[in-house]
């Protein structure tokens, strides 16, 4: 039946966003269920950074380049969305806008769009000469765009209120509206990867002189990433934004881009899978110790651990997945097929391409 | 003239801070291919070894209070102490990984060591008053300036050439140097990775302590992250003076540190605020001209 087979090969050829959103669509109705806003609450904002997660790793993941300044475009996200889609009354008095920005307040979607658009416009024009760059070089130009941008903002306060909190941002992201960007940005994330150019930049990843050699124009390929990772990475901020209704510049800084970073590494930043576990898992040890942090009653004794113990926590996961799992928990896999794959007659079946050729097994 | 004399010694000062912490950056990155992240909170909790450990809004001096010499010992055992840890708990578990990794781990001690301070010390700066007299100007060529500026840079320069007697008279300094220019064949001529690297962590660790001592000095505040933006500049002084040259990141420091006081000074009072736009500008600028940066090392050149 050759329309089974195709229903077979399609789902196969989607599996792993398929089964990471089922996962997170079961997680997402089951807390819903429960009716329990503070949990809630605490799982939207993880749903965020998985969308921050998700974006590093369409750059990061593919290309292999370290990069340093994606917070850059998550803080260019969260305040265009805020100049978008404030109401016009509040927008007179905190910030001076042109005419087209002060007097409308635009609808959400679109501004949503449109603020990961302009993150994505920045991407380009900073990715041009950047994307020539690579290892180190790379690592630390796209930090100094963070730190050229993270300045500006600080002190333009026409349009952003400087170092102050910008409040009364419209608040619209609760749980599902967060799931349904991690979702896009998973289909996007896997469609990239699965693209010719995202196959081009995984290559690039594995030999830079073999993917030169056989005709690809790296340059071309992290550029493409670095855009589209920009777009998710704005679109995290005006999550952030309209989920808590106020957004500062100081929040989008070296603290979180270790967290961000921290989240990718441990989950294993060469897979998509690896991207969603480490956010999954590193937000579940989060909560963790912030309940033990509040304090947990166990047997009769309330146990409680002192502040800060969230942060130290966080760090030393990451050291313990560093030293026993330098490629993180997932090792750079994707879910795998469940299904035996069919071989070609009197063949071997075709090694799995996702894999580190390390970890196969010798042929003896 | 006198302004540019005063602009000078200001460029020179900053400069020295920048230089000695890329410096020590620089060390460690030659013999193990790792960018310490974690040097600027050596540096801060040299500068937290002076008080008590309290939670309490004021400092009450602990190290501080004891006599100069005694001080500067005990300052730079402790922060020595520190850098050999996590060299053998931390770096040397991930020695053999790749140069992201071993990134990506100092960042994971840097946030450790910041909120593990945050959690003894509290979250807020706190006052120190070490060495007031260092404040007093002295007159030189007509120009007031703070003796602590001639401090540092004298201060500075005596550590380098120290460093360079180390490196170049002592066959400890040979073989290290022998270790940054390639590792294996240093290994197998004989050269012990584990004692160079360890040597390289304890001077590092000892020119944290001197910067901890003139930055502590100079702002008399002390917090979790007044290492932060100074490694931060000294992390890309490494870069743009040429990864693995030790001349590069002095080179290096100083350029930024010179770069960032001649902007104060040309910039449009309106623009001074957005100062280190400019400087991360130039810095981007010469990455793009110069990606390998202004000392170019063979040995370093990334592999693939």
């Amino acid at each position: 039946m050759p329309s089974s087979k195709g229903v077979l090969r399609l789902l196969r050829a989607i599996w792993t966003p398929l089964v990471l959103a089922a996962i997170l669509t079961a997680f997402v109705v089951a807390v819903a269920a429960t009716g329990d806003g503070v949990l809630a609450r605490t799982v939207t904002d993880a749903l965020i950074r998985m969308v921050l997660v998700i974006g590093l790793y369409i750059f990061i993941g593919n290309s292999g380049v370290l990069a340093f300044g994606h917070i850059g475009f998550t803080l260019i996200g969260a305040y265009a969305t805020a100049w978008f889609t404030l109401p016009p009354f509040k927008k007179s008095f905190a910030l001076q806008l042109p005419g087209f920005l002060a007097e409308r307040q635009y609808p959400m979607i679109p501004s949503a769009i449109a603020a990961g658009a302009l993150a994505a416009a920045v991407a380009l024009i900073v990715g041009v000469p950047i994307m020539r760059l690579g290892g180190i070089a790379a690592s630390i130009a796209t930090l100094a765009v963070l730190g050229m941008l993270y300045t500006f903002y600080t002190n333009w306060a026409a349009w952003t209120m400087g170092a102050a909190t910008l409040p009364g941002i419209p608040i619209y992201v609760n749980m599902w509206v967060a799931l349904a960007w991690v979702i896009v940005a998973l289909i996007a994330a896997f469609a990239f990867q699965q693209s010719r150019s995202g196959l081009a930049l995984r290559a690039s990843r594995e030999d830079e002189f073999a993917a030169r050699a056989v005709g690809i124009n790296i340059w071309t390929q992290r550029l493409v990433a670095f855009v589209l990772s920009a777009f998710f990475m704005g679109i995290g901020g005006v999550l952030q934004a309209h989920f808590l209704g106020s957004i500062a510049v100081k929040n989008f800084w070296l603290s979180l881009t270790f967290v961000s970073i921290a989240m990718l590494i441990v989950g294993g930043q060469r897979s998509l899978t690896g991207a969603v576990a480490g956010a999954a898992l590193v937000s579940i040890i989060v909560e963790i110790l912030r309940q033990f942090e509040v304090g947990v009653d166990l047997g009769g004794s309330l146990i409680q651990l002192p502040l800060g113990a969230r942060e130290l926590g966080i760090a030393i996961v990451m050291l313990l997945v560093l030293i026993f799992r330098p490629s993180g928990i997932t090792g750079g896999r994707e879910i795998p097929w469940p299904f035996a794959i069919r071989r070609p007659a009197g063949g071997q079946p075709l090694p799995d391409v996702g894999a580190p050729a390390a970890s196969q097994p010798s042929p003896d | 003239m006198t302004n540019l004399i005063q602009v000078a010694i200001d460029a020179l000062a900053l400069g020295s801070l920048y230089a000695l912490t890329a410096l020590g950056i620089g060390l460690i990155f030659g013999v193990m291919r790792l960018i310490n992240f974690a040097h600027g909170d050596f540096i801060m909790i040299g500068g937290y070894a002076l008080i008590v450990p309290s939670t309490a809004a004021t400092a009450t001096l602990f190290i501080g209070a004891w006599p100069t010499p005694l001080l500067i010992g005990a300052v730079c055992a402790i922060v020595v102490l520190l850098a050999l840890a996590s060299e053998r708990l931390a770096f040397r578990s991930v020695r053999a990984a790749a140069p992201s990794v071993l990134l990506i781990t100092s960042f994971a001690l840097s946030y450790f060591l910041e909120n593990a301070v945050i959690m003894t010390y509290g979250g807020r700066a706190k006052a120190v008053n070490i060495w007031p007299q260092l404040m007093d100007p002295i007159l030189l060529a007509g120009v007031r300036i703070p003796k602590l500026q001639i401090v540092t840079i004298v201060v500075t320069l005596v550590l380098l050439v120290l460093l360079v007697l180390f490196l170049r008279r002592t066959p400890l300094g040979v073989a290290m140097r022998a270790a940054s220019e390639d590792f294996r064949m240093a290994r197998l001529l004989g050269v012990r990775a584990n004692l160079v690297i360890a040597v390289a962590f304890a001077i590092s660790g000892f020119l944290a302590a001197a910067v901890s001592f003139l930055v502590v000095a100079q702002t008399g505040v002390l917090s979790f992250h007044m290492g932060v933006s100074l490694v931060l500049f000294a992390f890309v002084a490494t870069v743009v003076g040429g990864m693995g040259s030790l001349a590069g990141a002095v080179l290096g420091g100083f350029a930024v540190g010179i770069v960032s006081v001649v902007f104060q000074v040309i910039l449009p009072i309106d623009w001074r605020p957005n100062r280190d736009v400019w400087v991360y500008g130039m810095i981007l600028l010469v990455l793009l001209l110069r990606p390998t940066g202004l000392v170019k090392v063979k040995s370093i050149e990334e592999r693939a």
